[in-house]
């Protein structure tokens, strides 16, 4: 069940299908999916392995080509990466060959920007994700969490219109991820940031979102959108409330059946896959 | 107290190393007094150390070490620039990469020095023939392991450069090149090692220029101990040429 998408939002997936040649025939990673995102607004994407969520994620951010439909961005048909989208990968992805600093300044050198102008804007962002401090560091001498943060200043500097993050805490730990949460919900808040979050982890998707859109299992088709009502500002002390622990519960219902179906065709596969 | 612990720790290695040398030339020594490696073959360490004098005021080391070192650096310049580009050609175009890349692995395998009659025909018995060996036998460990770096860029590292709409241009100088250059660096360090055996190896077998020749006369003559001090000489041609690229490589390189 594809939704149509608002005709007022910064984003517009419009029935957006993408298939792929596989050895065994053609693969449809992606079916039918439309839905808008409205300026400010924190969007997450959820559904088990396998739905599509990171070829949705690659075909928003123009990293992927030949698919049907369109993304529309204020309105203007995009192919290919826009200005106006920055993204955040699953992977980390810092440069480690340039500290905290240049990391940060990096858009901002490719956009021309001088050297003093740039580091003074680089230094706001660096603060923003609370590395301060940290300027003159390389990657190296991070933990997890804090390249991440630089890959979030690094988006930000940039200043897109619309963040789109593709399981940007995925490698994290629980405890790091909440807390990480905490600081996407304040730099959200303070930047009125439009953001696309992909993830398949529940808590965190209602900790950040306005809005969850829930897909199947391969296609991945739209099965559900979920306004969430908690209250904002958030933080991460809101998943110990009843209301945050009643949306975990009616998401995890709609994911159940998804993710039960996506393990059993994995397990399926493997089974035709000859034992060594 | 502090200080002391961090300054010990600082000068701990190249102490244990430098004691370590001294240790094994110690060893040599006594083996050789005690007749278990035969002096006819292997002079003792002190001999070698008398015949410095001999080597820099009678054999013109010093002229002969900066030739060597000459043809050392063009070498390496060559090979850094050529080799270099060769790999980012070979990335660049991939039918260029298939069709070569073998051939270009078979020459890095080859014993190019024997290659050395045909290049004195081409340039004659010069420092040129020298330069050229060495060039040839150090460039094809750097186009492979350039082509190595550039290939082995993270994928998310050049999804980044394209999301922040990176030109071509862009993407290679600000992207692939730095991730590449920890492997470029390992190959220019094979390349320079298999360069620099070539030019001694060509020098002593031509009789040509610098210390390769003179390790060619001293050993003509039978002075052993001179032989092994002009090979200290050597030693000390790859330790400019290597100090220069660590240099090369901590400029270009901070983060390490």
């Amino acid at each position: 069940m594809s939704q149509a998408p608002a005709a007022e939002a910064i984003l517009v997936v419009d029935d957006i299908i993408k298939r792929f040649e596989t050895p065994d025939g053609v693969l449809t990673a992606v079916d039918r999916v439309s839905f808008g995102v409205m300026p400010g607004e924190f969007v997450g994407v959820i559904g088990p392995s396998g739905c599509g969520k990171s070829t949705l994620f690659n075909v928003i951010g123009g990293l992927l080509d030949g698919y049907e439909g369109n993304v529309l961005v204020a309105g203007e048909r995009v192919r290919g990466p826009h200005p106006a989208i920055g993204m955040i990968f699953q992977e980390e992805s810092t440069f480690p060959w340039r500290n905290v600093l240049d990391n940060v300044a990096f858009p901002l050198e490719i956009a021309g920007i001088a050297k003093g102008e740039r580091y003074d804007r680089a230094r706001h962002f660096v603060r923003l994700v609370g590395l301060d401090g940290f300027e003159r560091r390389y990657p190296a001498e991070l933990s997890g969490g804090m390249r991440q943060r630089v890959s979030m200043a690094r988006t930000l500097a940039a200043q897109p219109k619309i963040l789109l993050m593709d399981e940007p805490f995925a490698a994290l730990d629980e405890q790091t991820r909440l807390l990480l949460g905490d600081k996407v919900l304040q730099i959200q808040q303070e930047l009125k940031q439009t953001t696309l979050l992909i993830t398949h982890n529940i808590t965190e998707a209602v900790q950040l979102s306005d809005r969850i859109v829930v897909m199947t299992y391969r296609p991945g088709r739209i099965k559900r959108m979920i306004d969430i009502t908690l209250p904002r500002p958030r933080s991460s002390e809101i998943v110990s409330s009843e209301a945050f622990g009643r949306f975990v519960a009616q998401i995890w219902n709609d994911l159940r059946e998804e993710a039960t179906r996506g393990l059993a065709e994995q397990e399926h596969h493997l089974l035709e896959v000859p034992a060594r | 107290m502090r200080t002391a612990a961090l300054a010990q720790a600082r000068y701990a290695p190249a102490a244990l190393g430098t004691l370590s040398i001294i240790v094994l030339i110690g060893l040599i020594e006594l083996l050789i007094r005690i007749g278990m490696i035969n002096r006819f073959i292997v002079p003792l360490p002190s001999q070698i150390l008398a015949a410095f004098p001999q080597v820099i005021m009678e054999e013109d080391v010093l002229q002969r070490f900066l030739l060597t070192a000459a043809e050392a650096f063009s070498a390496s310049i060559l090979v850094t620039v050529f080799g270099v580009a060769g790999g980012v050609l070979l990335h660049r175009y991939r039918l260029l990469r298939l069709a070569t890349e073998t051939w270009v692995a078979a020459v890095a395998a080859a014993p190019l020095v024997l290659m050395y009659p045909l290049y004195l025909v081409i340039f004659g018995r010069s420092a040129l023939t020298i330069v050229m060996m060495g060039f040839t036998a150090g460039l094809a460990p750097v186009i492979l392991k350039t082509l190595e770096g550039l290939s082995g860029t993270r994928r998310v590292l050049i999804n980044v450069g394209r999301s922040f709409n990176l030109t071509g241009s862009q993407q290679f100088w600000k992207i692939l090149f730095p991730a590449a250059l920890p492997t470029i660096f390992v190959g220019l360090r094979l390349g320079l090692i298999f360069a620099l055996i070539n030019i001694v190896g060509v020098e002593f077998l031509i009789n040509f220029g610098g210390l390769g020749q003179l390790i060619n006369e001293l050993a003509e003559r039978y002075d052993l101990p001179g032989t092994y001090a002009a090979i200290c000489f050597v030693i000390l041609v790859s330790v400019c040429v290597f100090v220069v690229m660590e240099r090369l490589e901590r400029w270009l390189r901070p983060a390490d």
